[in-house]
């Protein structure tokens, strides 16, 4: 767990040079990503300065509330952000090659080859005039043309396979699956060339919540079994708590905190964090909700200094005033907070 | 620590409904063309018609034949008639065809849509069957048959409109009713049905305000498609012969020879004012349409 | 698709035939004038017709319009006509049937027709496409403007400028018939290129006319389906631009196109029938402008029922291509 940190750490504050203690590079590295809206109604910066790594096999979570910048971040790694939008800065490093800096052609090839991504809405992510089959031997073919038919049929079997699909949803239509199965599709289709980076935005949102954890035990095998790095967007606490090994908490399109789950739930640092976590439910306080008081901000007028201050409960003279920036606690752990000022500056 | 303080009094302050209409008009250019059309074709028509004698546009009421002049701006005809008065009538009367029969249509449209969306059951299945028999036969064809057989005599600027609009409701009505359908199941009508309001209520103070730009483009749809009816009818020879509207023109031209005789400017200046009415509504109709679908907006 | 739907299908289709033939019934027995009475006070005023031609006509016309049977038994008997495609004889060119009339003018009108649908269509619905996607180059998708500003140019406009622009000024096409004046068809390349320019022209008013239309239909769905989920998943995917365009994009835009042309055929009948009419063409549209300049009811009433007739057989025929198109109401 404490190598994970280390290299969380290390990637973000010195990208070029970051091992973990194992020895092993993270495979993927995160540095300053920036993206911003350009509106009617003014400019939104909907990802700031976000910066982190995985390494291979490390399942991360990203939480937040709606409009925090998780699917921006997903698209601006996936270099799929759309006019009005544009990621304005910025890398995103799988192994030594950053995704940004390849012109449209290799990006087009990197996709689902090295970073794949599982769509929030699977209910309507499959082509509903195209079998199944096709959809994911056309996907094949776009990346490796002259791999032989028997090979590419191969390759599609054993991706229905190992999400438990059966082999006959090869030749089915998307409107004659259920919504789990056609999200199992989508992570077949996620898998196919072994990428080294799978994003599934809200993989479960709109499926019930037998189904949710089938889908989500379906990630972690399929991981498991290519040794992916997994980002795991959502707003379930609870789910992702059971299925990640280290969570991030983003705020107003920052990336707030970063820690362990073990970490995260039991010593959340940010005030933000903290009121997530009170948030839950548990048995201890059953029927006592404790919601977060007040109103996401809008991104077009974000509050002066830290976007939090307005609803934090700590907050300080200088919260209003100074724009915090990215700590490492003594820990290892990053925060984005004026509170722990002092524990990382002495 | 590099910081960058946004104080509060900093941030631009929402800006003005006029000032967002225009900027929404700057990025809807098709919206705003065909309004400042639709401005000056209203402008060349309130203004021709205060300065001009209506009784110059119907025959023997100028010399005949006469190319644009100083004295006659957009020429004379066969018949003797002052086409620039003739333009300036025909203007106002394929308007009146056009709102009249428009403005019909989308009533009924609006009212059977309701209806048959709200109430369901018997009435939605009676509407919609009778819109689906109708829908196939071809209007136009339909309108031939009427204008055809009434006496020449009873054709007016009136009847024109009433044939016009008589199978032209069916567009409308199913327009409205799919949009009250998924308006009917949005949040808000059920807290208002659950908040005991009666029918009317919902329908007057929830569902009709949402609606209104559907309504509204399918008022400018019905527009251009009576305008466009009333030109063929006319063009056929089937309109009210009498009176100078815009198809009639063409056709008075057309059957004259007047491209073989040389009078060129007689059937050209009705088919670019048609262009002119046409053209613009289609604009309009294109930009209530991005307006009233935020899917179909641009994303620049 | 299953028997059952097959039935209600042609079921339907015998309703819109059967309304569409009632209205041409009654409406002009609402109307104050008596058309028949009028029409052979008319003829026999102008003479033409040899007393006995008259009695026939007279009788046949009782017999088509049956006007001295109970109403009920003339709308049976008009029915029963129309299913047999008897629309009774033309009071014009009597003794000639409509339906020879018809017949005969059908050809021309069906060449015209066919080929400057199918060019509006596809030209229109490439062009719409293409404007509606957002990864087409600027100057691709700016093609599509100026014919979306067609759309406000009808086609019997449009056949008056280019009438005017390109037949009188330019003189580049020759105008007004359908081959020119004082040659004889025959079957050699000099009469069929003579018998092609003529068409050139209605051609292009119709083509033009109409593609604008198309243009916009298809940039409207265009912009729906490019913003949905499978075409981003596509583009997650990795596939190239050519293959989402075609396969995600196209295909699934292309279906409501598909039922707006089986919606617009009545439309597009309409106009092409008016402009051939207006560039004296024979075929339909010129029939119909002679029937309705010589008061001719039956040639009238006959050809309106003639091409309902025809327009709602072809919008089942697409319904039933549907399915083709779209796997989800295949089985349904």
């Amino acid at each position: 767990m404490s190598s994970t940190i280390a290299s969380a750490q290390a990637g973000s504050r010195n990208a070029t040079q970051a091992f973990d203690a194992s020895g092993e590079p993270p495979v993927l590295r995160v540095k300053n990503l920036e993206v911003t809206y350009y509106t009617d109604s003014g400019r939104a910066k909907a990802l700031d300065d976000v910066s982190f790594s995985l390494s291979a096999g490390e399942k991360m979570g990203m939480v937040g509330e709606s409009g925090s910048g998780k699917s921006t971040m997903a698209l601006a790694m996936m270099r799929m952000i759309k006019p009005p939008g544009r990621v304005e800065g910025g890398s995103v490093f799988i192994d030594d090659v950053d995704l940004m800096a390849l012109d449209p052609k290799a990006m087009r090839q990197a996709r689902l080859n090295k970073i794949a991504y599982i769509p929030q809405g699977a209910m309507n992510s499959l082509n509903p005039v195209m079998r199944i089959g096709s959809q994911m031997v056309d996907a094949i073919k776009s990346h490796a043309p002259s791999e032989s038919r028997t090979a590419i049929q191969d390759r599609c079997m054993h991706a229905l396979k190992s999400v438990d699909l059966d082999s006959s949803v090869f030749g089915m239509y998307a409107h004659e699956l259920s919504g789990g199965m056609k999200q199992r599709v989508c992570i077949a289709i996620g898998v196919l060339l072994e990428p080294k980076v799978i994003i599934a935005d809200e993989p479960t949102s709109a499926l019930d919540v037998v189904t949710q954890r089938q889908v989500m035990e379906t990630i972690d095998r399929v991981q498991d079994e290519i040794n992916a790095a997994v980002i795991l967007i959502g707003h379930d606490m609870g789910l992702m708590a059971q299925f990640v090994d280290k969570v991030g908490v983003m705020y107003a399109g920052r990336l707030v905190e970063v820690s362990t789950v073990r970490d995260m739930f039991t010593d959340p640092k940010h005030p933000y964090s903290q009121a997530l976590i009170s948030s839950l439910p548990n048995l201890d306080n059953k029927g006592v909700f404790q919601g977060i008081p007040g109103l996401a901000p809008s991104l077009l007028r974000l509050p002066s200094g830290c976007a939090f201050h307005p609803r934090c409960t700590k907050v300080m003279d200088t919260c209003p005033k100074v724009r915090p920036e990215v700590e490492y606690l003594p820990d290892g752990r990053m925060v984005i907070c004026h509170l722990y000022d002092e524990e990382t500056e002495h | 620590m590099a910081t960058i303080a946004v104080s509060a009094d900093q941030v631009p302050e929402q800006p003005k409904a006029l000032t967002l209409f225009f900027r929404y008009l700057n990025r809807n250019k098709g919206l705003a063309l065909g309004l400042l059309i639709l401005l000056l074709l209203t402008l060349f028509t309130v203004i021709g018609l205060l300065v001009i004698n209506p009784k110059h546009a119907y025959p023997l009421s100028a010399a005949l034949k006469q190319p644009p002049s100083l004295k006659y701006p957009f020429g004379t005809d066969f018949f003797g008639r002052d086409l620039f008065a003739a333009m300036v009538v025909g203007m106002w009367q394929t308007a009146a065809i056009g709102l009249l029969a428009g403005g019909i249509g989308t009533f009924i449209g609006v009212v059977l849509g309701f209806s048959s969306a709200y109430f369901g059951g018997w009435v939605d299945s009676g509407v919609r069957t009778i819109c689906q028999i109708l829908t196939p036969i071809p209007v136009l064809l339909i309108q031939v048959v009427i204008a055809g057989s009434l006496d020449k005599r009873d054709v007016t600027i009136l009847t024109m409109a009433l044939i016009v609009v008589l199978l032209a409701w069916m567009g409308p009505t199913l327009v409205i009713r799919a949009q009250v359908l998924t308006m009917k199941e949005r949040q808000f009508v059920a807290v208002a049905k659950l908040s005991g309001m009666s029918d009317f209520g919902i329908i007057f103070k929830e569902i009709l305000p949402n609606l209104l730009p559907f309504i509204a483009a399918a008022f400018v749809g019905q527009v251009f498609a009576a305008v466009f009816a009333s030109l063929y009818l006319a063009v056929l020879g089937l309109g009210p012969l009498r009176e100078p509207l815009l198809g009639n023109i063409i056709w008075a031209a057309q059957s004259q020879g007047a491209f073989f005789n040389g009078w060129w400017w007689w059937p050209l200046e009705p088919a670019f004012g048609m262009i002119l009415i046409l053209g613009s509504l289609a604009l309009i109709n294109m930009g209530l349409d991005e307006l009233a679908n935020p899917r179909v907006r641009k994303s620049e | 698709m299953s028997i059952k739907i097959i039935v209600k299908r042609l079921l339907f289709l015998v309703l819109v035939i059967w309304a569409a033939s009632t209205i041409v019934f009654f409406v002009p027995r609402l109307s104050s004038r008596n058309a028949i009475r009028e029409r052979f006070g008319e003829l026999a005023r102008t003479g033409g017709f040899s007393p006995g031609d008259l009695e026939k006509l007279i009788a046949s016309m009782q017999q088509q319009f049956g006007l001295d049977k109970p109403l009920l038994e003339q709308y049976l008997q008009y029915l029963n006509n129309v299913i047999h495609l008897d629309f009774g004889y033309s009071l014009y060119k009597y003794p000639s049937t409509v339906t020879e009339l018809i017949s005969q003018a059908l050809p021309w009108t069906i060449g015209l027709l066919l080929v400057t649908t199918i060019i509006a269509f596809v030209m229109g619905t490439l062009l719409g496409a293409v404007a509606a996607w957002p990864r087409a180059p600027g100057w691709l998708r700016a093609f599509a403007t100026p014919f979306i500003l067609l759309t406000g140019v009808p086609p019997v406009i449009m056949a008056i400028l280019l009438v005017f622009f390109i037949g009188f000024r330019l003189k580049w096409l020759p105008l007004g018939s359908a081959y020119s004046v004082g040659v004889v068809p025959n079957w050699s390349w000099t009469f069929f290129f003579d018998l092609m320019a003529h068409q050139i022209l209605p051609a292009f008013s119709l083509i033009l006319g109409s593609v604008g239309a198309w243009v916009l239909s298809m940039r409207g769905m265009g912009i729906t389906i490019q913003g949905e989920d499978y075409v981003n998943f596509a583009e997650h995917k990795g596939l190239t631009g050519g293959r989402i365009f075609r396969d995600y994009y196209l295909r699934n835009a292309l279906l409501p196109q598909v039922t707006g042309l089986a919606l617009a055929l009545g439309t597009v009948v309409t106009s092409a029938v008016i402009v051939e009419g207006l560039f004296g063409l024979p075929g339909i549209g010129s029939l119909l402008n002679l029937a309705i300049r010589s008061n001719d009811f039956p040639t009238i009433y006959g050809i309106v029922l003639f091409i309902t007739i025809a327009v709602a057989t072809l919008m089942t025929v697409l319904e039933f291509v549907y399915p083709l198109l779209d796997p989800r109401i295949r089985n349904t």
